[in-house]
């Protein structure tokens, strides 16, 4: 199925020519819903033009890229250009996490934040080296085919597909949770049915089209999604630097925010109301303390401040808190227990503001130490992970050759990178909005974003005048991550148009990566389990129907979870990227770069690694712990002050050493195995055999 | 027909080893020797930026991004040279 040079040449015209069209159609559509708004288009209708244009759009890109043909519905016929697959991989690679969590957290953790940053480009490096070429010249549809081949049959395959299945899913449920939330923000919404309808637009894209419809959909979510993280930054450093190029000049406003970090740290109001903080997460850890015998005592003193407020005639509001605190009043010891403990955790806001620009912060030598070897070891297990997730790794399946799978590594980072380089310059800007503007602005005059997005949601914003003099401390603000994208049109000055913007950006960055990933779980159940390995003799057309209904059935059945609001996403969704990192890495890049690992070892390694990376897991961290029932202390598992969260750092060289060690001391591969990894090796080969499968 | 692995392509492979290990180098140095030593870095200071948080937000990136587009490059070039290019 070659297609030639001039014929490709011709494609890559016309998908130019129909992106920018597409572009600038865009950039019209908003400037229309903008001087709407200015003729007095209500708030809520720009949501819901929003979220049905965007969507519509999407399963319009379905609908004309639909196809039941196997290799246009696998691999989209193995003729994307390096520079859209590079898109597509961006918007795949990009989940809800990273377009609107991403800044929150450098925000809320400064430096140590950077992880993040590093582990998810930096793997690319590893992808392009050692994976994208190499699987590219292979040339079939899913990774556990790539571990079939290589390590000579089923065995190898179904934990391929095992471990495939379980961090795709695990990922897949923490989009659609975005969706729902995004959705829910954008028009008002229940949660639940913001869900469904965010499905309803990634399943007519998948469901008709395979990866040719989702690579062509992702392209069109990563230009969204991109134009949404730079408007509002960009206008935000005009403001703030009077520069529209803000990835090159906060290291100025950075120096302002150390500066302002000084002077809150030592201001004495700040301090009495930090002192408050600690008052109170004393008094609550003294009533813990005090249990069973505290609970009578709290509960008459909690009636006993409502008799008096009513006594003294006090007005409704206080009345009405003491009476829910009476009624809300912990029923037992076990219950009271929790509550008081949650109640200490305001502890955590007697601590002095965070250095944003400080490596490793930390009370002496042995915690800058440990915080140290954390950050590191999550970098390591990030980078891993990427390199290892089978959503992205088969994106490179659908570039036309060798060549351009390489300099599609390229692409995808690149845009990946003007994401990524831009949230540590917005989390730096929105910190100089509030420390400098928010902080000593009074509470009768707070700026209108506060007081709406108060309203909105508690636990994403709360300012509350702690130590009654009028004026806003930084103490007194809690804030919540995410709010730093949603809540930065607002921060700017920008109109409604763009807050809308905002929030279809996070929409096409959870949908594009949620199309990739439930693609991948369907291809590996429907392709690799059913096909290769239960039915080789089913005809095309009955192995991509069968594809197609799996997809509805796993995306239904993430939705379903996804509405129970899991607790802990964000710990599953970082534990995908060990359990990634040690399942797939280590047999992958020896099966291209050893030829003499074998079947025996790829397996106990695949098994070891994950093995590893999920006892860690489950000894250390707290929810799993719940989940297993594990009751011995926590400190007596945890390895050199490892962090859960990358437990990957010993199942991949765990992994690596099974398989090396296993291998030696069994028989070597077949010759025809060996001739595999040969094949793969180089770009073309005479007398090569073929692997690639149209 | 078996596949033919003549002195040439042995050579080409090794040549892509070479150039792969020191790409991982620079990768790794970019990485965690940069991170190991980012306390002692943060003491240099550039257009306002600590090294250390420069490198770690940017610096690093622009880094990956390049070691990508040259391995693309110098691979795209072997690849002619040793005659293992695709063809159309």
């Amino acid at each position: 199925m070659a297609t030639n040079a001039q014929e490709r040449s011709a494609f890559f015209a016309q998908l130019k020519k129909a992106y920018t069209w597409y572009t600038g159609g865009f950039v019209v559509f908003v400037i229309v819903l903008a001087v709407l708004e200015q003729m007095g288009l209500p708030r809520n209708w720009i949501g819901y033009i929003f979220l049905i244009a965007t969507i519509g759009l999407y399963a319009g890109i379905g609908i004309m890229s639909r196809t039941s043909e196997a290799s246009e519905y696998y691999v989209a016929g193995r003729k994307v250009p390096a520079l859209f697959n590079g898109m597509a991989t961006g918007a795949d690679w990009m989940s809800a996490a990273s377009f609107i969590g991403m800044a929150g957290t450098l925000y809320l953790t400064g430096f140590n934040g950077l992880a993040f940053i590093l582990g998810w480009t930096g793997g690319y490096c590893l992808v392009a080296l050692f994976l994208a070429p190499y699987l590219r010249k292979f040339g079939q549809f899913t990774i556990p085919d790539f571990l079939g081949a290589r390590y000579g049959g089923n065995f190898a395959r179904a934990i391929g597909i095992f471990a495939a299945v379980l961090c795709s899913f695990v990922y897949v449920v923490a989009q659609i949770y975005g969706v729902g939330l995004i959705t829910t923000r954008l028009t008002g919404v229940s949660f639940e049915l913001g869900i469904f309808l965010g499905l309803g637009g990634i399943l007519v894209c998948s469901f008709l089209g395979g990866m040719k419809a989702v690579t062509w959909t992702q392209v069109a979510q990563y230009i969204i999604l991109i134009v949404a993280y730079l408007i509002p930054v960009v206008w935000l450093s005009v403001k703030h630097t009077g520069i529209p190029l803000p990835q090159f000049v906060y290291g100025k406003t950075l120096e302002k925010v150390t500066e302002r970090e000084k002077q809150l740290t030592d201001d004495p109001k700040e301090k009495e109301v930090r002192q408050i903080f600690a008052e109170r997460a004393k008094a609550a850890n003294e009533k813990v303390k005090a249990l069973p015998g505290s609970l009578d005592t709290e509960r008459a003193k909690t009636a006993k401040s409502l008799e008096d407020l009513k006594a003294a005639n006090a007005p409704l509001p206080q009345i009405n808190a003491a009476e829910k605190a009476v009624k809300d009043f912990p029923k037992d010891a076990a219950a009271a227990k929790s509550a008081w403990t949650k109640e200490a955790a305001v502890g955590a806001r007697a601590n002095p503001p965070l250095k944003h620009a400080e490596a490793f912060p930390g009370k002496d030598e042995k915690a800058r130490d440990i915080s140290r070897k954390n950050f590191l070891a999550l970098v390591f297990c990030l980078m891993v992970g990427t390199a290892a997730l089978p959503h992205i790794l088969m994106r490179y399946y659908t570039t036309p050759s060798v060549k351009e799978a390489r300099e599609s590594v390229f692409w995808s980072l690149f845009f990946i990178f003007l994401l990524y380089f831009t949230a540590p310059a917005l989390a730096v800007l929105a910190k100089f909005d509030v420390y400098t503007v928010l902080v000593g602005s009074e509470f009768a005059k707070l700026p209108a974003w506060v007081a709406s997005w108060q309203k909105v949601d508690a636990s994403l914003l709360s300012v509350i005048d702690i130590n009654k003099d009028g004026i806003v401390q930084l103490a007194e603000i809690a804030i919540g991550g995410d709010i730093v994208v949603l809540a930065t049109p607002e921060i700017a000055g920008l109109p409604y148009v763009i807050s809308g913007l905002v929030a279809a950006g996070g929409l096409a960055a959870a949908l594009s990566t949620a199309d990739g990933l439930l693609l991948t779980i369907a291809n590996a159940l429907s392709h690799d389990l059913y096909y290769k390995m239960l039915d080789p003799n089913a005809p095309t057309t009955r192995r991509v129907t069968i594809s197609k209904v799996l997809l509805l059935v796993v995306a239904l059945a993430a939705a379903s979870v996804a509405a129970q609001k899991p607790a802990d996403i964000l710990f599953l969704v970082s534990a995908a990227f060990s359990l990634a990192a040690a399942g797939f890495f280590p047999a992958l890049v020896l099966g291209v770069f050893w030829k003499r690992a074998n079947a025996m070892g790829a397996c106990l390694g695949m098994i070891a690694g994950l093995g590893v990376t999920f006892y860690y897991m489950a000894t250390t961290q707290p929810w799993l712990r719940g989940v297993f029932g594990v009751t011995s202390p926590i400190a007596d598992n945890i390895w050199w002050d490892i962090a859960p969260i990358s437990a990957g750092t010993f199942g991949v060289p765990v992994g690596f050493a099974v398989i090396i060690i296993v291998s030696l001391l069994t028989r070597e591969p077949d010759a025809a195995t060996q001739e595999l990894v040969e094949h793969v090796r180089y770009p073309s080969l005479r007398g090569g055999i073929s692997t690639e499968t149209n | 027909m078996a596949i033919q692995i003549t002195e040439k392509h042995k050579e080409y492979w090794q040549r892509n080893l070479r150039l792969t290990g020191v790409l991982l180098f620079i990768w790794f140095a970019a990485t965690f020797i940069m991170g190991y030593f980012a306390r002692e870095l943060a003491g240099i200071t550039i257009f306002g930026w600590p090294l250390s948080f420069y490198m770690a937000a940017q610096g690093s990136l622009i880094i990956y991004v390049v070691i990508i587009w040259y391995y693309a490059r110098a691979m795209g070039k072997l690849d002619d040279e040793y005659g293992v290019a695709e063809g159309d």
